[in-house]
């Protein structure tokens, strides 16, 4: 609006430019590595590994790759929000650290117990991490406008059931880690097509709820002071229903199933407005986990754990007691990185990403890292809140909520707030596929958040001429 | 949309807070529970980092940590290892700890409350905390001499050397024994292979036998008849008893035979001297069949046989007399066989009571615990278990087992010390083709006693002497001992 300028006479004044921000974040970027380079010494220094210089360079080359990601939003999208990718950075910094240093601790034991030293693993998550920043490039450069991506809508749901449902489908050899049934696994490389499969299926839902938005707001009836759907209208999110239980029934896996259908619940409410969709969602939600949980041994064990970890601790409890044994060791203030005993808690550096932290970083460590996912979260959803098509607020609150609940169910089942789900903490969390489509979210809402922010034209306004001199000419009506 | 997007911020807010809150309560609330849980690690491998004290005996260190180059921090050592290893133990970190590094790990590690106010120190300095020190009663010369004794011989047995009028263990050896530092090596396989070797050994060299083993004390647990008879006031040194070459027990047809089928003595009947010198087993049958099991068992009782208590702080396994229910039994055990079972030290403790005017004295290790810069901070004080005997019947012991000694031929006796002394052989096993355990305790000098001593060596020492004796095979060790003890050469 502030391009228009209606005065008639007065000498054009150069509108001043918007601030894109991006000052804000190279400075946050370079704070975010300045984090990540301390933490590390103090690994190194706790645990007693030589303090070299090459910290320093691994610093900067983190820094320069961060640096490569800051340009490409400064190129592809210059108005974008400047707070997302430096929290980004920092998470996935700090999870590269503490991957590290969980292999020091493993090199350590393997070298006590006279075992061949394990294959590290931070190599393979830098590596990830190279990927995830790249396809967070490529998506920033390939998707220019968010709102073209509606016309892929039903290409994007369609291939993402199909990676939803492959591993279910493929043969355990193939598909089947400790038990859940989520892989894709080709030798060495082993990729999680559910991550990606999340992504694409929250851009389906987005255009789906829009284009179809009338038929989920026709009247129903009204009961308890809200306005029900018509049955018939049901249709979708009983599919979003079943298909959540078909994996958690099939693939074995909870978190995804309660992370999938969450999102669609969220969504149908966003886009209708209407409470009683998450009613009618959250009801069916609870009776499909009171029949799972009478028909399937895995969900009742995970619920016996979660009531009393301490019941079976040599079982089932053991790696849930582990971690709360960590994390009351590590109390408010922590061991300090590379001087409490994460690796004691098996699947430290995945799913109990979030014990190593806090035993080590203590609660204040916590909180930060947990503030940093609200700073993310929120400016996620900001961004829905600004932008101003349909379609792109659908998307953001979708994305947004997605790493919320995800966030949620990680945290919650490490601290025995809630079940033990086994997902993994986004960016911190070892796991490439993880890793990586959390990248290509991450660049979908800042594309969101870049339409949000950018002026409406950016094109000054081209200066009038003095009525004397007009001519005749065609005025085009400004859009 | 916005209403919506703005609800679901505020949800997401909420979520945040939920897991802030639950997290306070787990690394909060609860964070003290979790972290003394018994089946929380992580404190046990904090205390592995940590500078554990050392363990040290008349200025000599016997096991100390020094800095390493690892993860842990701390490497033990344990200079002239197999000499003390019955005592210090080992600190593995795949096994545990035994021996002192567990008896005395509150103090080795820093956690014993005696130390409170050096922690406290620690902590306001920012110095980094480290473990106490033991400083041990055992004389390094007495226990280099008894280990020396029965290692060069090959023999596998024990010796325990005690100061009569305090208790004060001076040298508790017990051979075939082993090198705790392979058990102590950071290098995992060092120690699984360490482990398998010592738990395979044959004779077994991890138990202490000076405390953990009983053996049948054969003719040595007549000095307790003798006690018993004394003290009952019926008796006297020259009580007449039978001195036939042997016996049947009483209700039975087993014949009771003494040593060699000789008879006690050149008489018809053997005092109770006599019988004693000459260890006769049929006047010691008789004797026990008069005083009844009860006095017996009192006697043995008074002198801390039974008793499953005693640490020293290692555990003592409980001396025992065994069930005795007939006058049969009674008589076997009355010459230390039956189910007559005690540990070298408890045979110790018998001859210091004697040696200490019928004052029984509890055992023990532990000299002293000092802080980290060696100040003392804690001292043990002797501490009596009470009268075994009156001292009159004491010395009139003393003046029987000297003549014991003296009776002996004056082979590796010590000049100008005399030494006040009983021997045993052990019968053991089902039949003859083992030889017999056995036995030598003493004290001297025999006016003045300053050691006690007990000398086990298991089936004589060597499986072919069947004919093995307590005098031929036990008594030049204890002697050895005694010497050492009095800081005489031999």
């Amino acid at each position: 609006m502030a391009a228009v300028d209606d005065r008639p006479s007065a000498a054009p004044a150069a509108p001043a430019p918007l601030p894109t921000g991006r000052g804000i974040e190279l400075v946050l970027l370079a704070f975010a590595a300045v984090l990540v380079t301390g933490a590390l010494a103090l690994v190194e220094a706790n645990q007693e590994q030589q303090l070299t210089q090459a910290l320093l360079w691994v610093g900067l080359a983190y820094l320069a790759l961060f640096t490569v990601a800051h340009f490409a939003v400064r190129t592809f999208a210059p108005y974008a929000d400047p707070l997302i990718l430096p929290s980004v950075a920092l998470l996935n910094g700090l999870g590269l650290v503490m991957i590290h240093r969980l292999d020091l601790a493993e090199l350590a034991q393997a070298a006590a117990v006279g075992d061949p030293p394990p294959t590290e693993l931070i190599s393979r998550q830098v590596a990830w991490t190279a990927i995830g920043l790249a396809l967070f490039v490529a998506v920033l450069w390939l998707v220019r406008d968010h709102r073209k991506l509606s016309r892929y809508a039903f290409t994007a749901g369609l291939v993402g059931i199909v990676l939803l449902a492959l591993p279910g489908l493929l043969p355990s050899s193939i598909s089947e880690v400790n038990g859940a049934k989520l892989w894709i696994r080709i030798g060495p490389v082993g990729i999680q097509p559910g991550e990606f499969a999340k992504i694409l299926l929250i851009i389906f839902f987005a255009a789906f709820l829009v284009q179809k938005r009338e038929l989920f707001t026709t009247a129903g009836r009204r009961f308890l002071g809200m306005e029900f759907p018509r049955p018939r209208d049901l249709g979708p999110l009983l599919l979003a229903w079943g298909l959540s239980i078909g994996v958690l029934v099939i693939e074995r896996d909870l978190g995804s199933s309660l992370l999938f259908f969450g999102i669609v619940l969220v969504m149908l409410y966003v886009a209708t407005e209407r409470v009683s969709w998450l009613v009618i969602g959250l009801s069916i939600f609870v009776g499909g986990a009171l029949i799972a949980y009478q028909l399937f041994g895995h969900v009742r064990v995970r619920v016996q754990v979660w009531l009393d970890p301490f019941a079976d601790f040599n079982g089932t409890g053991f790696q849930i007691g582990q971690a709360l044994f960590g994390l009351g060791t590590g109390g408010v203030g922590g061991t300090g990185l590379g001087a409490g005993r994460p690796d004691l808690v098996p699947f430290a550096y995945s799913d109990f990403m979030l014990s190593s932290l806090g035993e080590e970083l203590g609660l204040i460590g916590l909180s930060a890292i947990l503030i940093v996912y609200l700073v993310m979260i929120t400016r996620g959803l900001r961004s829905a809140l600004a932008v101003r098509d349909s379609f792109g607020k659908l998307l953001a609150a979708g994305l947004a909520f997605a790493i919320a609940l995800q966030i949620f169910t990680v945290i919650g089942g490490a601290t025995k707030l809630i079940p033990l789900t086994g997902l993994t903490l986004p960016f911190l969390s070892y796991g490439g596929s993880s890793l990586v489509a959390n990248y290509a979210l991450v660049a979908l809402l800042l594309r969101i958040s870049n339409a949000a922010r950018a002026p409406l034209n950016r094109r000054p306004a081209a200066p009038l001429p003095p009525i004397a001199e007009a001519g005749t000419e065609l005025v085009e009506r400004p859009k | 949309m916005n209403t919506p997007i703005r609800r679901i911020a505020i949800a997401v807010m909420a979520m945040i807070l939920l897991l802030l809150g639950n997290l306070t309560y787990v690394q909060v609330v609860k964070a003290g529970d979790y972290r003394e849980d018994s089946r929380n690690k992580r404190v046990l491998l904090a205390e592995y980092a940590r500078k554990r004290g050392q363990i040290s005996a008349g200025g000599k260190v016997l096991a100390s940590s020094v800095p390493s180059d690892d993860e842990l921090k701390y490497q033990r050592q344990y200079p002239d290892g197999p000499v003390y290893a019955p005592l210090t133990g080992y600190y593995s970190t795949i096994y545990g700890p035994s021996g002192l590094e567990r008896a005395a790990d509150g103090v080795l590690n820093g956690s014993d409350d005696r130390l409170f106010v050096r922690r406290v120190s620690d902590l306001i300095t920012g110095r980094d905390p480290s473990g106490g020190n033991v400083v041990l009663t055992i004389d390094p010369e007495v226990q280099q001499t008894a280990f020396d004794q029965l290692q060069s011989k090959g023999y596998t047995g024990s010796i325990v050397a005690l100061r009569p009028q305090t208790g004060e263990i001076l040298g508790m050896v017990s051979t075939p024994s082993y090198d705790p530092g392979p058990l102590a090596s950071h290098r995992a396989e060092e120690q699984k292979q360490a482990w398998t070797e010592l738990n395979d050994a044959e004779p077994a060299v991890l138990p202490n036998r000076a405390i953990s083993e009983r053996y049948p004390p054969g003719s040595t647990f007549k000095l307790i008849d003798v006690a018993a008879a004394l003290s009952s006031g019926r008796y006297t040194p020259d009580s007449p008893f039978t001195a036939a070459p042997s016996i049947i027990l009483e209700g039975t047809r087993t014949p009771l035979p003494n040593f060699g089928g000789n008879r006690c003595g050149g008489g018809e009947t053997a005092t109770l001297r006599e019988a004693l010198q000459r260890s006769c087993n049929t006047a010691f049958a008789e004797l026990s069949a008069q005083l009844g099991p009860q006095a017996i068992q009192e006697q043995a009782a008074a002198f801390g046989i039974g008793s499953t208590d005693l640490t020293i702080p290692l555990k003592v396994a409980g001396s025992t007399l065994g069930d005795i229910e007939n006058t049969a039994q009674l008589q076997q055990s009355s010459i230390g066989q039956a189910s007559v079972a005690l540990t070298p030290l408890q045979n110790a403790m018998i001859a210091a009571a004697i040696a200490n005017g019928g004052e029984v004295m509890r055992p023990y290790l532990i000299k002293e615990i000092q802080d980290q810069e060696l100040n003392s901070v804690e001292t043990t004080e002797p501490d009596r278990i009470g009268p075994a005997i009156d001292s009159g019947v004491a010395s009139t012991m003393t003046e029987m087992m000297v003549n014991n000694e003296n009776s002996y031929a004056p082979l590796n006796k010590i000049r100008g010390v005399q030494i006040a002394a009983k021997t045993g052989t052990a019968q053991h096993g089902a039949d003859d083709s083992v030889p017999p355990h056995v036995w030598y305790v003493g004290f001297a000098p025999a006016e003045d006693p300053q050691v006690a001593v007990a000398v086990l060596v298991e089936s004589g020492g060597d499986p072919n002497n069947l004919e093995a004796t307590g005098g031929q095979v036990a008594a030049p060790l204890g002697r050895a001992v005694i010497s050492a003890a009095l800081g005489e050469s031999p």
